[in-house]
Order: structure tokens, then sequence, then C-alpha cells
């Protein structure tokens, strides 16, 4: 051993070298399978790209780092199934670039908050969580509702999408706007291709102001979150792990 | 030779290769300011639109500094013909000494951010409820300050000062060098800001967005350049340990970077990217790359800096050579495949959880290797703890890295991880890595460094230090008690159960019972703030006040014997 170590002792190169082989190993025996197992790649019935609304709402969400308080990964433990609803399935983030499981539950588990609460609620409790849960240590977040909501680019967004391996068809980013617009107007005469595109998009004026804004986006997002995959069709033991 | 306090030990030279690199580095930052311009004018968003300023504005300043530093060349070029002396002669320490202000800097910032948001989750009106001062926003604000600007800084400067010394040869290159030091700060500059704006890609401790991770890409494969030709030239046969641990932190973190950060901008001028990767192949790259970063920036690095400054400090050799072998390549094996302990019970494949928990444990062996590495150096000069408070701070802080990878490969069996995980647990266990090993070892070797780097006689106080050390102590135990007692106690409310079979807590209930580990938690890192204040005091004086001062005919000691 010490013959062969003072050699590399002795070389940049070669410390540099093994150095790289020895640490690329792990990370290629684990990661790599992930793109071939049934269970990691597996489409589960219901999944959909999200809604131009909704991956709007989802941007907001992560660029407010409501994850740092937020997991997005019911576990499957006992109590984490009562409290939150059907462990999560690996399929139900594939479309998450990136995905939000989380690492810290400062707030519950929000992978299945979807039509938990009405929009007012959300939209109160955003604006102000202690008005409702006096407990709470959440951030209040009344600027969303203020703030209008960008659409300029968004038909880019789908695109960029589509290029990291979400189907989104050339209709889609087409309607990419009209189909955000149709999904706050309900009554609207677009709304039928949106919900064709999108099987269950949930049509409303979310947070009940005629303007289109960020807060909108939020709650769409909030209130789809683990209603797409239905459970009560799902056989989990085509989906072992 | 004698050189004034506050200059750097040797000039830069003006030879062929520094013009030309100079050179090179002004039509560089001459593109850079054509580009910050092009993306302001054409951004799509606001935070880019600054940003972009902000990149033209540091390409002006950095042709400003370029032209300073040829005049700056062409004066002491002649003086070094004068003296007969080469370029090459003497350390590079002006870069080391920069780097070891910077890290005090963002050292202070970030424990004041760290106190922030402790404050906020025990009084949550702090938040303001404004988009820059909320929670989600400061969060990765404290994180990447005190991982990649204060440990960073930290890394870049000891590492800078070590290879110099073991190799007994000058840090190569001249403007490379002081490139590495300044683009970093760039890139702290890019994160931070982009964070208080809003700009994230949401993956934890990879935060900042696309163009920021090409601009710390270009950086740190300089820095690996630096590095490694500075080892190339050495003029000792072999490359100390110190080294080793070094060199595996900068390529790993490079590979580590590269690939977890692949995503697919909106446009070129937008700030806004989608992660290459989703879902489960998503997490488990982002726990390689998350778990790595401890492995080989929270630890690989500092253990480098360990094997310098500890048995500097303590006048003795490295306890087992064979050992420091042994346990460098099991520790860089083993890391690489515990990233799954951060993903137990949740949809990735089981085999995945049961082989990152088996590493993991394998992982608790080489950690102790180093712990006892350094520790063991120690042998024979243990009274020196008792005189010597910067030594306390170093053995401290190797005390501190076994306590926490002792927990940690606990925490990564899976039935600890299923009540751990998502709680304080977690956050105990992150900050007594943090602030017990981390930050301890870089206060020591920086307590070490700042009377070498400025030529003084030793530190302005002693005694300081050890108010220092007393005082950052108790935060630390203030700040991991009431983590653990709070996250074990959440992770059991969550699961209990009434006798009729239903939940027993309320979340909202579990959210009150945090509140008063929260206001303990803050008061200790209250405690730690105020010691990091205390040594920033403490070293302001030991370079200001004439106390310290070395007699002309001592500073000749501290000058680099190179000829
Ligand atoms: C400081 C941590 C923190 C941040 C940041 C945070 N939350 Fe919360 N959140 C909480 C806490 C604590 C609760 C539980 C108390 C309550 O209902 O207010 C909660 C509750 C919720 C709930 C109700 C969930 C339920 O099942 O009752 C929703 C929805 C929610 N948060 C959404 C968000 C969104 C969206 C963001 C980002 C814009 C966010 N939160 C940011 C801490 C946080
Ligand atoms: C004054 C000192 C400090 C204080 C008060 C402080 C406080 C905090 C707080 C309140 C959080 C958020 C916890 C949560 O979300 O529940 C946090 C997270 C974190 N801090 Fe600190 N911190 C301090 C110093 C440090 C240092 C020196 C480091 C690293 C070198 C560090 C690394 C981290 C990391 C990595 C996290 C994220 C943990 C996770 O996601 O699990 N902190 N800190
Ligand atoms: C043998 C060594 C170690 C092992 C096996 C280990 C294991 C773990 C485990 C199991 C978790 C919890 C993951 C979860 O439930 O989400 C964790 C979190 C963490 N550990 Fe360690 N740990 C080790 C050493 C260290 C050291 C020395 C540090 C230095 C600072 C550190 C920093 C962290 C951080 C920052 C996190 C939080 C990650 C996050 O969720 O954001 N660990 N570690």
């Amino acid at each position: 051993m010490k013959f062969t170590h003072a050699l590399i002792e002795k070389s940049a190169f070669l410390l540099l070298v093994f150095t790289l082989i020895v640490v690329a190993i792990g990370g290629i025996v684990e990661i790599t399978p992930l793109f071939y197992l049934k269970s990691t790649i597996e489409k589960v019935t219901g999944m959909r790209p999200y809604t131009p609304l909704e991956l709007a709402g989802r941007n907001i969400y992560v660029r407010e780092g409501c994850y740092n308080c937020h997991s997005q990964m019911v576990r499957a433990l006992r109590d984490e199934v009562e409290r939150y609803g059907h462990y999560s399935l690996a399929a139900e983030s594939m479309y998450d670039h990136p995905f939000q499981w989380g690492s810290k539950r400062t707030g519950p588990d929000l992978a299945r908050v979807g039509g938990r609460y009405s929009d007012d609620w959300h939209v109160a409790h955003l604006g102000n969580p202690r008005s409702l849960v006096p407990e709470s240590i959440m951030p209040g977040y009344a600027f969303l509702g203020r703030t209008p909501l960008a659409t300029d680019d968004l038909a880019n967004h789908l695109i960029a999408n589509r290029k990291v391996g979400v189907p989104y068809s050339d209709e889609m980013i087409a309607m990419a706007k009209q189909d955000l617009r149709a999904q706050v107007d309900p009554d609207g005469p677009n709304a039928d291709q949106l919900l064709a595109r999108y099987p269950k998009a949930q049509l409303r004026n979310f947070d009940g102001q005629a303007a289109l804004t960020e807060m909108d986006a939020l709650v769409a997002y909030l209130q789809m979150l683990g209603t797409l995959v239905d459970f009560s069709a799902y056989k989990a033991d085509e989906n072992l792990r | 030779m004698t050189v004034p306090p506050n200059q750097p030990a040797v000039s830069l030279p003006a030879s062929a290769l520094g013009s030309i690199s100079r050179l090179f580095m002004m039509a560089l930052l001459g593109g850079a300011v054509f580009l910050g311009l092009l993306i302001a004018a054409n951004a799509l968003d606001e935070p880019m639109r600054i940003h972009g300023y902000l990149f033209a504005a540091v390409g002006v300043a950095g042709l400003f500094l370029m032209i300073k530093a040829h005049y700056d060349a062409v004066e002491r070029d002649a003086l070094l013909a004068l003296t007969g002396k080469s370029p090459r002669d003497g350390y590079n320490d002006g870069v080391v000494r920069a780097g070891v202000i910077a890290t005090m800097f963002w050292g202070i910032a970030g424990f004041l951010v760290g106190l922030v948001i402790a404050l906020q989750l025990a009084f949550p009106v702090l938040n303001f409820d404004l988009p820059w001062t909320n929670f989600g926003r400061l969060r990765p604000l404290h994180t990447s300050a005190v991982i990649f600007a204060f440990g960073g800084n930290a890394l870049i400067a000891t590492s800078f000062y070590v290879v110099q010394r073991t190799c007994r040869v000058r840090l190569a290159g001249d403007v490379a060098p002081w490139f590495v030091f300044w683009g970093y700060q760039f890139f702290i500059v890019l994160a931070a800001t982009g964070y208080l704006l809003g700009i994230t890609q949401s993956k934890e401790y990879a935060e900042p967005e696309w163009y920021v991770d090409l601009w710390l890409t270009v950086v740190w494969v300089v820095y690996l350049l630096v590095f490694l030709e500075t080892i190339r030239r050495r003029s000792e046969p072999h490359i100390y340990v110190a080294n080793w641990f070094y060199l595996s932190f900068i390529v790993t973190v490079a590979m580590l970077h590269i690939v977890n950060n692949l995503s697919m901008p909106v446009s070129f001028f937008g700030s806004k990217s989608y992660s290459l990767f989703s879902g489960v192949q998503d997490a488990l790259t982002q726990w390689w790359y998350g778990h790595n970063a401890v492995g080989f920036f929270l630890t690989a690095g500092f253990l480098g800096m360990m094997y310098y400054f500890v048995p500097k400090r303590a006048e003795r050799p490295v306890y087992s050579y064979r050992l420091s072998i042994l346990h460098f390549w099991s520790l860089i094996f083993m890391y690489i495949w515990a990233g799954p302990h951060h993903l137990h019970y949740t949809a990735l494949p089981d085999w995945a959880q049961t082989l990152g928990m088996t590493f993991s444990i394998m992982l608790w062996m080489p950690s102790w290797g180093g712990m006892i590495n350094g520790l063991m150096t120690l042998s024979g000069a243990w009274d020196k703890l008792r005189t010597d408070p910067v030594i306390r701070f170093l053995v401290t802080a190797v005390a501190f890295y076994g306590m926490s990878t002792f927990e940690g490969p606990l925490m990564s069996i899976k039935s600890v991880n299923a009540l751990s995980h998502y709680t304080d647990w977690t956050i105990g266990h992150v900050h007594s890595g943090a602030l017990g090993w981390v930050a301890y070892i870089t206060f020591g070797a920086v307590y070490h460094l700042v009377p070498l780097l400025w030529n003084r006689s030793g530190l302005y106080s002693m005694k300081l230090v050890s108010w220092h050390f007393w005082i950052a102590s108790l935060g630390i135990v203030l700040y991991i008690t009431a983590m653990w007692v709070s996250g074990i106690m959440q992770g059991l409310m969550w699961r209990a159960f009434d006798q009729l079979g239903f939940l027993q807590y309320s979340f909202a209930e579990t959210v009150a019972a945090m509140h008063p580990f929260y206001v303990i938690r803050a008061m200790g890192g209250a405690l730690f703030l105020g010691g990091a204040l205390l040594m920033v005091y403490n070293l302001w004086r030991t370079v200001r006040d004439p106390a310290t001062a070395l007699a002309p005919s001592e500073s000749g000691a501290a000058a680099p014997a190179m000829a």
C-alpha cells in the first residue's frame, strides 16, 4: 500500500484522476437506474402537465420559497397517511422541474392540500395566516393579491418545459395565453378548450378580484395539488417500489 | 526583506506572462461589460435587468483594477530589477489577507441573517409581510451566506495559504488568484441579491439560477487550475495530506455543481430556468449534490484545514500518516453514496434508500478516523488546551465533528429518520456540525493566521479569544439542545394517536409547542453572533494596535525564505 500510494502522493495529476474516479462511482450506480426502472418512470392515470396558470402559480411558490417550510411528499408512514392522505407516488412529481419534496415541515405537508379548503380561505390565509390560525408562524403574502400576474412570455415557459421532457403539445403552447385567461373565466368561451387540453383543471376566479393577480395563480396551484390521481382506481401492487 | 504591513509581500511581476494574462483579463472584462449591458437592455424581468447592470458595473471596476495592476507591476518590476529578485520569490499573501477579511465579513452577515430568521420563527411579525424580507427568501440567504460566503472564503483563503507553505512555492499566477477571489465575491453578491429579488431554483444549497451557476463554474475552474499548478510547481517531493483534502473538495464540488444545476433557461434574457431532471430523478440528483455539499464543502475542505492548522498550532506532527491515507480514500468514496438518507420513506425506490443508509452508517468509521487523527495529534501537548484558547477552538471543532458524524449515521437509520426527518432535529444536527465544526475550525485558523499575515507579534488579546470561546460555546449548547428537544417533541407529537386511534394533535398545536424552543435557539444564535463580533474587534485591534507591531528585525522571520 505504501509503495503504490507514494506514487499518488507525488503526482498532482494522479491524485486528481484517482479522486475523480473514486467520487464518480457512487452517483453513477445510484442515479442512473432511476431513469430506467418501472416504478420511477411509470405514468399513472390522471397525471397531466400543469395548466399555464398552475405553472405560473408554481413558479410563485418557488420564488417565495414556500418549500423552505412545506414539504410535498407524504411518506409511507401510518400517521402521515392519516394526516395528509395517500402516500405520494413517484409519478405525481414526474412533471416537476424541479421537484418540491422539501426537507423541513415547519408547516404541514401540501402534497394533497388541493380541495381541502375554499379559495376564500386560502386568500385570507395567505394574506394574514394568523387571522385564521392564531398559532401560525407563516409569513403573510398579501402583496401577491396586489401584484398583477406577468403573462408575457408564458409560451416560452411551456417551451422550456417541453425541452426538458414535459409533453406540452404545439397546441398547448400556441394557446398558452388563452388558456391562462380561460381558467379564471369559467363562463367564458374558451373554457371547454382548456378542459379538453387539461382534464380536471379547476376554473374559477380564485382571488375574487377582477384583476388577474399572482394570488390567482398561487391559489390555482394549491387547489390542484394532489387532485390528479384517482386513488380509488389506483392499484398499489402494480406500482411496487 | 522587510515589508510594510498591508502590502503584498511580493509585487505583481510584469513578466511577459503577467502582461499577457492582464491583457486577456481586460478583453474578458470588456466582454463582460458589453454582455451585461446587452442583458440589461433586453431583460425580460426586473431582477435580470438589475443583474445585467451589476455585471457591467463589475466589468468596469475590473478594468480599472487591471489598469492599476499594470502600473503597479511596472513600478515593482523596476524594484525587483534593483534587488535582483525573481517575481516568483516569496509567497502571495495578499490574496490570503483579502480572503480572511471576506471570511469574517460574510460570517457576520450570515450569522446575522441566521439570527433574523430564527427570530422570525419565534415572532412571525418580523417577516413584515414584504416580498424581500420574508422567511422564504431569507432562509436561502442565510444558508448561502454561511456555507458559501463564510465557509467558501475560509476554504479558498486557507487553501491558498496552506498550499504555498506545504509546497514551499509561490501561488501560481498573479491575476488568476485575484480573479478567483473577486469572481467568487461577485458570485456571492449575485446569489444574495437574487434571493432577495426572488430568483431561485429552489434546490437547497444550489438556489442560484443558471447564469450565476455558469459564472461560478468559470471561477471554480480557475481555482482548480491555480491550485493544481501550484502543487505541480512544488519544491517538496510529497503532496501534503491537507492538499489531498483541499483538492478533492475542489474537484468534487465542480462535478456536483455542474450535474445538479443542469437546466433549461426560458430565455437568454430571463432569470428563470427549468431543471433538466424532474421528480424522483431530480430529488436524488439534488440530494446526491446536497449531501456531498456537506461531505466535500463542509467536511473534506475543512479537514484539509484541520490537517494543517491543528499540527501547526500544537507543534506536533500528524498522529498517523497511514490513518490519513486510509480515511481519506474511504471518506471520499463512501460520502457519495449517502445521499438517499435524505429521502427515506419517500417515492425513491427502497433499494436506493437501503444503500444510502448502509453507506451512511459505514461513513461513521472514516469520519472518526479523521477525528482520531486530529485529536491524537495533540498527544503530549494537551496542556496547550489550558494555555492557548486558539487551540481550544481547533480541538473543540474536531470534537464537534466527531459528534455530528456520530449523530448523522444514527439519523440515517430508517426507523430513526422516520422520526427525525422534516423536524428540528435535522436543524440541530446541521448546526452542531455548522457552528461546532465548520465555524470553530475557521475561527481557530483565522486567529492563528491574522498575526502571521499582518506581521504582528501576536493577537491583541488572548483573553478576548477565551471570552469568544465560552460565549459562542454557550450559544451552541443552547441552540442544539433546544433543537433536539423541539425536534424530537415535534416528531412524537405528529405521530401520537389517542385511545380511539385518531391523531392526537392538530398541526397548529405542534407549531405552538415549538415557540419556547425557538426563543431559546434565537438566544443561542445571538450569543454566537456576539462572540463573532468580539472576534472581529480583537482582529481589528491586532492589525491596528501599535502594541502588537513587530520590531523591524523580528518581522523578517515572517517573510518567506525562498531565495
Ligand atoms: C415560516 C414558514 C412558512 C413559510 C415560508 C410558508 N408557510 Fe405555509 N404554513 C406554515 C405553518 C406553520 C402553517 C400551519 C399553520 C397555519 O395554517 O397557518 C402553514 C400552513 C399553510 C397552509 C395550510 C395547510 C393546511 O393543510 O392546513 C397552506 C395552504 C400554506 N401554508 C401555504 C403556503 C404557501 C403557498 C407559502 C408560500 C407562499 C407558504 N405557506 C409559506 C409555515 C410557513
Ligand atoms: C448565529 C448563528 C446561526 C443562527 C441563529 C442560525 C439559524 C438558522 C435558522 C433559524 C435556520 C432555519 C431553520 C428552520 O428552517 O427551521 C437555519 C438553517 C440552516 N443553517 Fe443556520 N444559523 C446560524 C449559523 C449557521 C452556520 C454558521 C451555518 C453553516 C456553516 C449554518 C447552516 C445552516 C443550514 C445548512 C441550514 C439549513 C438546514 C436544513 O435545511 O436542514 N447556520 N439556521
Ligand atoms: C457521517 C457523517 C454524517 C451523516 C451520515 C449525516 C447524516 C445526515 C442525515 C441522516 C440527515 C437528515 C436528512 C433528513 O432527514 O432530511 C442529515 C442532514 C444534514 N446534515 Fe448531516 N450527516 C453527517 C455529517 C454532517 C456534518 C459533518 C455536517 C456539517 C455541517 C452535516 C450537515 C448536514 C446538513 C446541512 C443537513 C440538512 C440537509 C437538509 O435537509 O437541508 N452533516 N445528515
